[in-house]
């Protein structure tokens, strides 16, 4: 690196919205936590007045209807958003790949940013629907791996949250280890 | 609307009294008991519950209890009307204090803001004062000190080891007044506050409700197989000090005659009718 000054690159760019509820946050500098913390703060509220959580998938309705007014005002937020969750009443982990136009779509697997490039085709190739945990963090290795190689700036590791059926939990990444595409 | 008439109902009367607080102050006087008691690293708040109808849902009607936020619990005595918009207020502004300073709550803010709102609704025009007192407990943030506050419909806020609001507080609050110790552990502080409760609460157990809050835990709710466990306890324990001070009475009555007997029985009668069910004589 040249220059005087690096990006921070531990920055948590994540959000727990209720107890099963991850979301991920990328976009305008000030923009994303804003909203993010305008999100949470939402859910949270709701959680207290109806001694109730939100599924994921209610989540992620509220939020693609702040972010369509958004859109429609005079500044709107530039937020791309992944929403992650664990539907403890139909015990099924669901996914919400969502942008700052206000389209929210269920998917199996999301990226978002330039990274997406690198990553969609490896998860486009390696993903089913059956899938463990123990797979699903060497898909995520394979991703980081791939991004390490071919990422034009320098990439300085990813940050992994885990939402399951017991909530949200920080997960130990080692960094080096490596992974090859079977 | 009559814009530019004062619409304000609470003015002073002419000897300096607010009679419209003092009316709420009376409905919270008709409303159930609630007791709250500090001990060390716990408080309990405690609530006396109106007996249900036969058809009625208990299990989802709403309970006197709520909690404004994960650490903090609040419990009325009075309107439940005006408590839902009381309570819903205070919820609103511990996300909103949230969100601007990243911090939860402490007690005494939120207990101000409670208190602030309902000072507001005795000034200001078109509206009446809320016809509630709450209790406000809870630990604040990283703090393993309980704290305990009472508002008044007027907006006066103190802070308590042990008190009382509702029907009778004031013989529960001098229940507690006699009984009440500093550093009461767990089981010794549930025990006080269903004790206190059992001095106004005719009907024993299933009339009352018990949340228990810890420091950095969530709220806990006593079952009410649990509450019934500790009545018994209480009742039975009652039980054998009204026999045993019997038994000393008896030997005293053999010499004072048949008249003084059933004197002293009519006493004891009453002094154990908070006790609660098929009073022993």
């Amino acid at each position: 690196m040249r220059g005087a000054s690096i990006l921070k690159a531990n920055d948590d760019k994540t959000r727990s919205l209720n107890k099963h509820t991850l979301m991920a946050f990328v976009g305008e500098a000030g923009d994303t936590v804003q909203f993010a913390d305008y999100a949470q703060a939402n859910i949270q509220l709701y959680s207290m007045r109806n001694n109730s959580e939100l599924s994921p998938y209610e989540v992620s309705s509220f939020i693609r209807s702040e972010l369509a007014k958004s859109l429609r005002s005079k500044n709107p937020y530039t937020v791309n958003l992944l929403l992650g969750g664990y539907d403890a009443i139909k015990q099924k982990p669901e996914l919400f790949w969502i942008d700052y136009l206000a389209s929210s779509a269920p998917v199996p697997y999301a990226a978002h940013g330039y990274a997406q490039y690198y990553c969609l085709s490896i998860l486009d190739k390696h993903h089913h629907p059956d899938i463990s945990f123990e797979q699903g963090m060497k898909l995520l290795r394979m991703c980081t791996d791939e991004l390490k190689r071919r990422l034009p700036i320098d990439f300085k590791g990813v940050l992994v949250k885990v939402v399951n059926k017991d909530g949200v939990t920080l997960q130990e990444y080692p960094e080096g280890e490596q992974m090859y595409a079977p | 609307m009559a814009s530019g008439y004062d619409r304000a109902l609470s003015v002073f009367s002419p000897d300096g009294h607010v009679f419209q607080v003092e009316y709420a102050l009376e409905a919270v006087k008709r409303g159930t008991c609630a007791v709250a008691v500090k001990g060390s690293k716990i408080v309990v708040l405690g609530c006396e519950k109106r007996s249900a109808m036969k058809l009625q849902d208990t299990r989802i009607t709403p309970s006197k209890i709520s909690m404004v936020d994960t650490h903090v619990c609040l419990a009325f005595a009075g309107l439940n009307a005006d408590a839902r918009i009381l309570v819903d207020k205070a919820r609103l502004e511990a996300q909103s204090h949230r969100l601007t300073v990243e911090d939860p709550v402490t007690i005494e803010y939120i207990t101000k803001y409670v208190a602030g709102v309902q000072q507001r609704y005795t000034q200001s025009g078109g509206v009446r004062p809320f016809g509630i007192s709450t209790l406000i407990v809870g630990f604040d943030p990283g703090s393993e000190e309980a704290r305990l506050y009472q508002t008044e419909p007027s907006g006066i806020y103190s802070a308590w080891k042990a008190n009382a609001i509702g029907r009778s507080s004031k013989t529960v609050r001098e229940f507690l007044e006699r009984n009440h110790t500093p550093s009461l552990d767990r089981p010794a502080t549930i025990e006080l506050t269903i004790k206190s409760l059992l001095e106004v609460v005719q009907t024993g157990a299933k009339n009352i409700e018990i949340a228990i809050m810890a420091p950095g835990k969530e709220v806990e709710y006593l079952q009410s197989e649990d509450i019934e466990k500790i009545v018994e306890k209480i009742n039975s324990e009652k039980d054998a000090e009204a026999s045993t001070r019997r038994g000393g009475a008896r030997g005293g009555n053999a010499a004072a005659g048949g008249s003084a007997a059933s004197a002293q029985g009519a006493e004891q009668v009453l002094a154990s009718r908070p006790a609660g069910e098929g009073a022993a004589e």
